[in-house]
């Protein structure tokens, strides 16, 4: 499949994704409701994006921004997927059965952002201790020992 | 029925390669099951990016990959590049992959060298290490900083060569590709060294792609993906290289694959040297306290360990919103486990060994 | 009065091997540096020599750490056991014609049973220290020494079976210099198989410095420590004398007083081959160790045997 064939299925597939699709770098991004993240990811995966690049997520405010980029060898090409999960019930499908390489991602988001990842085979902290409370990457993560950003910069 | 021992490698163990701890489930000497620990070296990195200005972010990626700083400090400006629209100049994008093709060398002296090491054979490292050693005085010359640079800056690099400095650099790849031949019989001629590296720790391509591997770790498995070539970026079209490629993707290829690549980088440095004509190496008005558009930005770029990602968000403010460094050393280590499945428990070390991981990169 | 001759030929063979193993660090120090692009000891002595000296007051110095978790006695007395057997073994090797400090009939076998005792003492550290890695060290020690020992005495006896005797002194007497031909392969696996009885590089599995830290004397520290390292350094001397010796022609190499020099410097250069090979090969791994043992050394030991015997009925 060359770069146009998939950029028209895409197009189809995912109207609102359309315009932002970009070959070079891949700017293009994908939002999609949570509880379809797990079939649009298997989707791309089908599409020949099959290199998990990262798992990451953005806290938001009310809601956690979860981000996927995808990669494609073939076509240079990258995508970003996102989901966007409420602060108070973080639950998203695992995508460990589609690239076992999610396992360490996933449990590093679950460690910095509490966001449990359903079907995930054994969600524990990994950079952090064990016992560690709260998730630090959270913006309203407070910790006596944190530095205040100074008010001058 | 044999009773299962219990071994705990790490964190403070010569051939962890930093401060990794792994959980080993031994039947006799075969290993039945295998955990890896990691964050022992973890400083919040992405945490503190959030509390800083876009420039003073340059020293921490120094400390992300502390044997490669250059990459991080380039994958991080290469994104801040795209965030707030700065175009760099050409001589610096030809400074940038000279010494990331540098970088690569002295990168990869500390993956080669250590395999021998953890085979037993540590004069194998010494030799590599002479190697590291001269790059790392180019590094010295360039920047002043033999290990954390702080050399690549948002907008180009902090300052030109020094006189003199680009025939240092020819001098060295002179002389690089016949210390590789070097090692390549003293390591990889040695009978016992193909024995211990050969059929250990095997990577299959599907599998290498599932589990999100990239750079030698891939490569050595047969996935002919680098991003030097495959995404083109900065100059990398213009030059003319070649990527090596390995079959069997065990231990041998890998560690055979980052020793090729340190010859083709010779190659790359000399075109890249040829090529670069004098001018401004940064970019103008680069403002000190930079404040990108809200927005975000993913680039990456293939560093010695594979491909290295900086994503970041913008809000406006001149402090990132939210900083992700994709680690490829991260995504390599995860491999341990399955690799160094049925396997021996000297096999687990040279398997930890060839995915070359460093811990600056892989706790953040 | 045998008593006390016994005990100043005792206290003489740990002095000879703990200069010994003093002199041999330091050449180690600087074979392994020239293999390595380095210098090795520069400062302290000329070229170094005295650095040793400095080492081993440090290490007379340093705090006797016992772990709790230890089995105290055994930790505590293993590296005697390592030690006092090699320091015996020395006492059997013929020096001069027709001399040896310990003139044994059956010296051959004494030299080659005693260092195995080395085995119980390796054995003792690695559980007494209470340590799963010092443990692994110990398991392979054992199994690596016990192997080891079927081709290095096979490869010793095809020399017995041309001289008929097994006193090392009669050996001397009857020795022939086309036994260094006739034997030359029983010597390879000789030196091979004593490289692996004194777990040095390549062979050196046990203390695996990259995968189980340094194996049975992890714990160890200060001068036991130094007694495990003499007695490393006294196997690899007594293996030497004793190779220069049996399969080299020893004393006979030069006419008269100049022969013991001779076989000194011969044995010195048996040294330096068993440093060279350490510095330069990558460990072998514990199962392709036994393969080499019992499908390698061992076939070519009995062969070399039986050759030596065909030369030796023919005759």
């Amino acid at each position: 499949m060359n770069i146009n064939k998939l950029r028209e299925h895409l197009c189809a597939t995912y109207p609102d994704l359309c315009p932002l699709f970009s070959i070079e770098f891949g700017d293009g991004s994908l939002t999609v409701a949570p509880e379809r993240l797990h079939s649009a990811a298997s989707d791309m995966r089908d599409l020949g994006f099959d290199f998990l690049g990262m798992v990451t997520a953005v806290d938001r405010g009310e809601t956690f921004e979860l981000v996927y980029r995808i990669q494609s060898r073939k076509m240079s090409a990258g995508i970003f997927l996102k989901a966007y999960v409420s602060r108070e019930e973080p639950y998203i499908s695992s995508v460990y059965d589609l690239w076992p390489a999610a396992d360490w991602q996933e449990r590093e988001v679950y460690d910095m952002f509490g966001i449990i990842f359903e079907g995930h085979p054994d969600l524990r902290r990994i950079l952090l201790t064990d016992d560690w409370v709260g998730y630090p990457l959270r913006k309203d993560y407070e910790d006596e020992r944190m530095i205040r950003r100074p008010d001058y910069i | 029925m044999s009773e299962e021992l219990v071994v705990n490698i790490g964190p403070a163990h010569p051939s962890t390669h930093g401060v990794c701890r792994v959980i080993v489930t031994l039947d006799g000497e075969v290993v039945r099951h295998s955990e890896v620990v990691i964050g022992h070296l973890h400083r919040g990195i992405e945490k503190m990016a959030e509390n800083r200005t876009y420039l003073q972010i340059v020293p921490l990626t120094d400390r992300l990959d502390y044997v490669g700083s250059m990459y991080a400090n380039w994958a991080y400006c290469r994104a801040v590049e795209r965030l707030a629209g700065i175009r760099v100049p050409e001589r610096a994008e030809y400074i940038r992959v000279i010494v990331c093709e540098l970088q690569r060398i002295a990168s990869h002296m500390m993956s080669v060298g250590p395999a021998g090491a953890d085979t037993g054979a540590t004069s194998v490292f010494m030799y590599t290490f002479n190697q590291r050693e001269q790059v790392v005085d180019l590094f010295e010359q360039l920047c002043g900083a033999r290990l954390t640079y702080n050399y690549v800056r948002p907008g180009g690099v902090s300052m030109d060569t020094p006189v003199g400095w680009a025939d240092n650099v020819r001098a060295f790849c002179r002389t690089h590709p016949a210390a590789m031949a070097e090692v390549d019989r003293l390591l990889f001629g040695n009978v016992i060294a193909r024995q211990r590296m050969k059929g250990i720790g095997v990577l299959s391509a599907p599998d290498a792609v599932a589990w999100g591997a990239s750079g030698p770790v891939a490569r050595g498995s047969g996935v002919s993906w680098d991003l030097r070539r495959d995404s083109a970026y900065s100059i990398y079209p213009r030059l003319d290289f070649d990527v090596p490629v390995g079959s069997n993707g065990d231990c041998y290829d890998r560690a055979r694959v980052r020793l090729w690549e340190c010859i083709e980088s010779c190659h790359i440095i000399e075109q890249a040297l040829d090529q670069m004509e004098p001018g401004p190496v940064m970019a103008e008005a680069v403002p000190r306290l930079l404040a990108p558009p809200p927005g975000e930005a993913y680039d990456h770029i293939e560093s010695a360990r594979g491909s290295l990602g900086v994503y970041l968000v913008s809000d406006g403010t001149p402090r990132p919103y939210r900083m992700k460094v994709r680690s490829p050393a991260f995504c390599n280590l995860a491999l341990l486990p399955k690799l160094a499945e049925g396997h021996t428990l000297s096999d687990l070390i040279v398997i930890l060994g060839s995915l070359d991981p460093v811990f600056g990169e892989v706790d953040r | 009065m045998s008593f006390l001759w016994g005990v100043v030929w005792g206290v003489a063979a740990v002095l000879v091997v703990a200069v010994g193993a003093i002199i041999g660090v330091w050449w180690e120090r600087k074979v392994a540096a020239r293999i390595q692009l380095r210098l090795g000891p520069q400062q302290i002595g000329p070229a170094g020599s005295l650095q040793m000296v400095a080492d081993v007051l440090k290490l007379l110095v340093k705090e006797d750490i016992v772990p709790d978790a230890s089995d105290e006695p055994f930790f505590r007395y293993a590296p005697l056991a390592v030690f006092a057997p090699v320091a015996m073994s020395i006492a059997v090797i013929p020096f001069a014609a027709g001399w040896a400090p310990f003139d044994a009939s059956v010296g051959v076998f004494f030299f080659l049973a005693v260092p195995s005792i080395g085995v119980l003492g390796i054995l003792f550290s690695a559980w007494a220290s209470h340590n799963t890695l010092s443990a692994l060290g110990g398991v392979r020690a054992a199994a690596q020494m016990v192997s080891y020992e079927v081709p290095r005495s096979l490869s010793v006896l095809s020399v017995l079976v041309l001289a008929g005797t097994l006193r090392p002194v009669g050996v001397m007497d009857a020795w022939q210099w086309w036994w260094i031909p006739a034997t030359f392969v029983g010597f390879i696996v000789y030196l091979i198989s004593s490289i692996a009885e004194m777990n040095r590089g390549p062979f050196d599995i046990p203390e695996a410095e990259s995968e189980l830290v340094a194996g049975y004397f992890a714990d160890y520290a200060g001068i036991r420590w130094a007694v495990f390292m003499m007695g490393e350094y006294g196997a690899m001397i007594s293996a030497s004398l004793f190779g220069a010796a049996m399969f080299l022609g020893g004393y006979h190499l030069l006419p008269g007083a100049l022969g013991i020099v001779a076989f000194i410097a011969v044995a010195s250069l048996l040294m330096t081959v068993i440093m060279w090979v350490k510095w330069t090969l990558p460990r072998m791994r514990q199962d392709q160790l036994m393969e080499f043992c019992w499908k390698m050394l061992t076939p070519i030991a009995l062969v070399q045997l039986l050759v030596a015997g065909v030369i030796a009925a023919w005759l």
